[in-house]
């Protein structure tokens, strides 16, 4: 009987797909949703990039008026943080975790559900703004107060009209999908693990969502705080940030940063996951210190919260103030050099196999080096003071972002889409996407830094000629064109690979956690029976029953 | 494999769930707590909290003693006492209907009677923005009390479902708890 | 150790090349000096964890790749070392020992320095999209070109600068004099300058503040105490009457233009815009964006959101021949 399928209960229409895609409350599909939504967006932001470098690579060129350049950075920026880089890192969350703990889904499945689905709808709030007043080409109502929109460029007197309200109204819908994913993580990690995988057994990866669950409670509230004060003011006349009435425009400032400086952390956590996921398994070696790598992440979280002032060196807090937030942002760095030093003593002693994952890995773990390190220069209140504002930081994150986030996130497509949809993608098409990447974000992102240097502050929509600035813009420009080919062959490679991928089996890497200890793609259950685990290697233990991790642990 | 460890226990999935989401609303109301502080004394003109604000121990006193009925509601039906269950479910459900009306009370004197609204001054924006947070969050309470009211009334609440239940008082106790919070802040250091 | 300190001399040399005249490495004044000193130290202290972290990985890359004749075993797995995690934590917190103590010093020199009784002080306060200068100790009033003496290193007579805003944040950044401060509307701030050579230099707002923040340009021209002086006295005079343009002078009292812009001597008395009673004393208008020449401020009047779309200057009400006579007129204002 063993050898006979199981019959397929109905066959499927189309309107049968879209219903069940729609109604779905699986934690697969529901991160399959977040994923693909994140990387149409990344595609939108992509092209607004493109056309801002345009009108950036010669000064005063007259590509794009500056209202529509205004808009283009406040979208840029928006949407990459709240309608990118958090859905495809909720997306693979949610995929992923159930499967690494052996749950068969996420401990709440329909407000799963509901948080994906208005996470997006709060996307399309953002961008329908493009369609109103003004009409589509000409930007219509799109906000254009920078994506950290200080008060009073927010009030109702210097944003008339409902530009603004778009983007308080969108961010306050992804909050709330960012709560919910949240509460989500942490009862699933906390309550729904298989027999004998405690918290000191379970993959790196659940510990980093673990954590960035909880820095996303205490740090997307404060901002949906911030929304609802900014409403308050602009509907209802309340004087949360009216100078006129006494009110204070720093608050502002330090409610948003509250929220803004540990959600780059949010961000970056979880590509930590998958670094600590993937470098094991291409260097075919246990995690170097895995108890090390929880209390830095741990640590990182809680240090996380009280560094957010290093964004406001140059607002006018007293000296002292200003110290401590040096000294808070450069205790911050400690656990996360912890982190690098960790993966490389990974890699040391290994036999690392060099495909597309650990590629962009390595390329992770040289371009993550140097972003931590401007960071340092950052944290230096008196170097910011010259570098606050500048092309300089807009280097920087891009450096943490593109080059830390965006690499791993490849890393993880390159890992886990044969988990997903069981068929590998091409690797000569992941190394042409890696190397032209790298040198696309070298180009772009290398050469960013010396503007700053030369005093080019950002959010200009042109820049006088005579500064210095041209060449190293140009360059930046140039740069551009290599990243945007890389995401072409990227995104051809999944289309292709979707279709004609090579099959890939339950374990085409030779892995040693549980989500591979299942079928490509898992069936809706996820596992046939309940896996119990002894160790933090599941499939390591299975694979190697005469020297298995838990006589070492 | 692992028959030699203790049998595997892992907390509840809604009590997780439900400090998460506590965790987050406290962080919230921190942030209205912490601009309501800093703009103590800082209005340029209008009344001053001395002025118009008189202390509401009334209310207060039926909120703080809802949280004790509801501990004794979900304590009854954990014992499966369905009947005293219901009743002191009801108290908690009066008891914070009588506190969401006495602030009803107050806003209308204050806003028909002493013209203060919150657009008065940076005092009206933040405390009818603090007080209303916490309102709201006490009416979406009575809104998931009210259901279960209904449900126990139909007689469809069992002994099992106690633990649903303690999850939603846990709700009700934080509510309660940030009272203690804002009117400490609203009316007694900021008078 | 010395190749390292030679190799930073000259990093350091060749980032003071004037290749720009907003180079935040070629300081002019104390506390952009300050700043310096700090950033190559800084440079110099990130440069070699660079180079050391780098090797380390190039050379994990190279030495541990599977090799092609591998037998496809597994190398020895190592779980983790104590004494190692106790290294990379103590000697990175030692660095930031270091790091803190040196920024913390430099901080407190720049915030906390106290005004000499000699310093000169000007009231600066951000407008979208305009600059205007205050100085109280003169009695004068002027916009976008901001004039301070030099100081000499012996005697220093620096300039104070208080930061106010009108509207919106703003922030003053000219990198060669100083690290930016910001002007924000209900919280005043103060910087100071003491630039050591006279020239003139170069900078621009350093917040978004709308529409046209990119060309809210920064000018300072620093002076010999007598040129400083001098145009003091020149400043503190009203604006010339000239009867052969008194069409013009006539036209900007009687439309919009007095509502918003001040000439001393007559009686507009605008505070929405720049002051213009020494307007033709500025080598720019527009804040810097356009050379101040007869054609460029005739352009100006006519339509200023041909140039600076965005800007808050609205477009007068002029036929032509008043649009010459006005510009006559505004071009008698030395």
């Amino acid at each position: 009987m063993a050898s006979e399928s199981i019959p397929m209960a109905i066959p499927k229409t189309s309107r049968g797909v879209v219903f069940e895609w729609l109604f779905t409350a699986d934690h697969k599909k529901i991160g399959v949703m977040y994923i693909v939504y994140s990387l149409l967006f990344l595609v939108i932001m992509g092209i607004e990039a493109i056309l801002m470098r345009i009108q950036l690579a010669h000064p005063h060129a007259s590509f794009m008026s500056p209202q529509t350049f205004n808009r283009l950075f406040t979208l840029h920026g928006t949407t990459g943080v709240f309608f990118v880089a958090m859905p495809i890192l909720f997306g693979f969350g949610n995929y992923l975790v159930p499967l690494m703990i052996g749950a068969r889904d996420m401990a709440f499945p329909r407000l799963n559900a509901f948080s994906f689905w208005i996470t997006a709808f709060g996307g399309l709030v953002l961008y329908a703004s493009f369609f109103a007043g003004g009409g589509f080409l000409q930007g219509g109502s799109a906000p254009d107060v920078g994506w950290f929109a200080y008060a009073p460029l927010t009030s109702t007197t210097y944003s008339p009209g409902h530009s603004t309200d778009y983007w308080t109204l969108s961010i306050l819908l992804a909050g709330v999908g960012s709560v919910g994913g949240a509460v989500n993580f942490i009862a699933t990690i906390l309550c729904m693990r298989c027999p004998g995988m405690t918290l000191s057994r379970m993959p790196l990866l659940a510990w980093m969502n673990l954590v960035m669950g909880g820095l996303v409670l205490v740090t997307i509230s404060p901002l949906t705080a911030a929304q609802i004060m900014l409403m308050i003011d602009r509907y209802l006349s309340g004087h949360f940030f009216d100078t006129q009435a006494g009110g204070s425009v720093v608050m502002w400032m330090h409610f948003f940063w509250i929220f803004g400086h540990p959600e780059v952390y949010v961000l970056i956590i979880p590509c930590f996951a998958f670094v600590s996921e993937v470098i094991p398994v291409f260097s075919r070696k246990a995690m170097f210190g895995y108890p090390a790598m929880v209390a830095a992440t741990v640590s990182i979280g809680f240090v996380s919260l009280g560094v957010w002032a290093h964004h406001m060196y140059t607002v006018g807090m007293p000296s002292y103030g200003n110290a401590f937030f040096v000294l808070t942002t450069m205790i911050v760095g400690v656990p996360t050099g912890i982190k690098i030093f960790n993966w490389l003593a990974t890699m040391w002693g290994g036999k690392i196999r060099f495909a597309t994952p650990m590629l962009f890995c390595v390329g992770f773990l040289f371009q993550f080096l140097i972003a931590g390190l401007t960071g340092i220069m950052l944290a230096t209140a008196p170097f910011d003071w010259q570098l606050s504002n500048s092309y300089f930081v807009v280097a920087h994150f891009h450096y943490v972002i593109v080059g830390g986030i965006l690499f791993t996130i490849f890393a993880a497509f390159y890992y886990w889409f044969p988990k997903m949809t069981g068929r590998m993608l091409n690797e000569t098409l992941g190394k042409w996407h890696f190397w032209i990447m790298v040198i696309g974000f070298h180009l772009t992102f290398d050469f960013m830094h010396i503007p700053g240097l030369l005093g080019m502050p950002r959010r200009v929509y042109t820049y006088e000629p005579g500064r210095g600035w041209e060449t190293w813009n140009l360059i930046s420009s140039i740069g551009v064109i290599f990243q945007a080919a890389a995401i072409l062959i990227f995104v051809y490679n999944m289309i292709q690979s979707y279709f004609k991928g090579a099959p890939a089996g339950s374990d085409p890497w030779d892995a040693w956690t549980l989500e591979w200890a299942t079928t490509s793609p898992p069936p809706d259950y996820n596992f046939a029976a309940i896996p119990e685990v002894r160790s933090r290697r599941p499939l390591w233990d299975i694979k190697h029953p005469e020297d298995p991790d838990w006589k070492y642990e | 494999m692992a028959a030699n460890e203790a049998p595997w226990k892992l907390p509840s999935r809604g009590r997780v769930g439900m400090f998460s989401l506590i965790i987050a609303e406290s962080a919230i109301f921190t942030i209205f707590v912490a601009a309501y502080i800093f703009y103590i004394g800082k209005s340029i003109s209008g009344p001053t909290p001395r002025q118009i604000l008189s202390i509401p121990v009334f209310i207060t006193v039926c909120l703080l003693s809802s949280s004790l009925t509801m501990h004794w509601a979900v304590a009854a039906l954990r014992k499966g006492k369905t009947g005293s269950f219901t009743l002191f479910w009801f108290a908690t459900l009066a008891l914070g209907a009588i506190f969401l009306i006495g602030t009803g009370r107050e806003w209308h004197h204050l806003i028909y009677h002493e013209d203060f609204t919150i657009q008065t001054n940076l005092f009206g924006t933040t405390y009818y923005s603090l007080v209303g947070l916490h309102a709201s969050h006490v009416l979406v309470g009575l809104i998931a009390l009210a259901t279960v009211m209904i449900l126990a009334i139909l007689g469809k609440v069992k002994r099992e479902h106690w633990e649903r239940c303690e999850v939603l008082s846990l709700y009700w106790h934080f509510v309660d708890a940030v009272w203690v919070v804002v009117f400490t802040v609203v009316y007694i250091v900021g008078r | 150790m010395l190749v390292f300190c030679t190799g930073s001399a000259t990093l350091a040399a060749a980032l003071r090349n004037p290749i720009s005249p907003t180079n935040i490495f070629a300081p002019a004044s104390t506390p952009a000096h300050s700043i310096y000193r700090l950033s190559i130290f800084l440079l110099e202290v990130t440069g070699a964890i660079f180079v050391i972290v780098v090797s380390l990985l190039a050379y994990a890359v190279v030495k541990f790749r599977k090799r092609k004749h591998d037998d496809d075993s597994e190398p020895p797995q190592v779980y983790g070392s104590n004494q190692m995690e106790l290294a990379w934590t103590v000697l990175p917190v030692l660095i930031v020992v270091v790091l803190f103590v040196s920024t913390a010093q430099v901080i407190h020199r720049v915030q906390d320095a106290q005004a000499p009784e000699r310093a000169v002080r000007v009231t600066a306060v951000g407008h979208q999209f305009w600059w205007e200068y205050r100085y109280s100790q003169f009695g004068l009033v002027t916009a976008n070109e901001l004039h301070v003496p030099v100081s000499d290193s012996k005697n220093p007579t620096p300039t104070y600068l208080a930061l106010l805003s009108a509207d919106v944040d703003h922030t003053f950044w000219v990198p060669r004099l100083a690290g930016k401060t910001d002007l924000i509307p209900n919280h005043p701030n103060t910087m100071w300058i003491d630039p050591q050579e006279t020239g003139l230099f170069l900078g621009q707002c350093g917040q978004y503040c709308g529409t046209q923040h990119a060309k809210m340009l920064l000018r300072v021209y620093v002076q010999s105490r007598e040129d400083f002086d001098r145009w003091v006295r020149e400043q503190q005079q009203p604006a010339t009457s000239d009867p052969t343009v008194a069409a013009g002078q006539a036209l900007f009292l009687a439309k919009a233009c007095f509502a918003c812009h001040t000439i001393r001597g007559t009686i507009a008395a605008g505070q929405v815009g720049p002051d213009l009673t020494h307007l033709m004393s500025r080598d720019t208008i527009a804040s810097g964006a356009l050379p101040n020449t007869p054609e460029n401020l005739r352009q100006w009047v006519h339509n200023p959101n041909a140039i600076k779309p965005g800007s808050l200057m609205p477009v007068p009400d002029l036929t032509d021949e008043e649009l010459g006579q006005v510009t006559a007129y505004l071009l008698t204002l030395h």
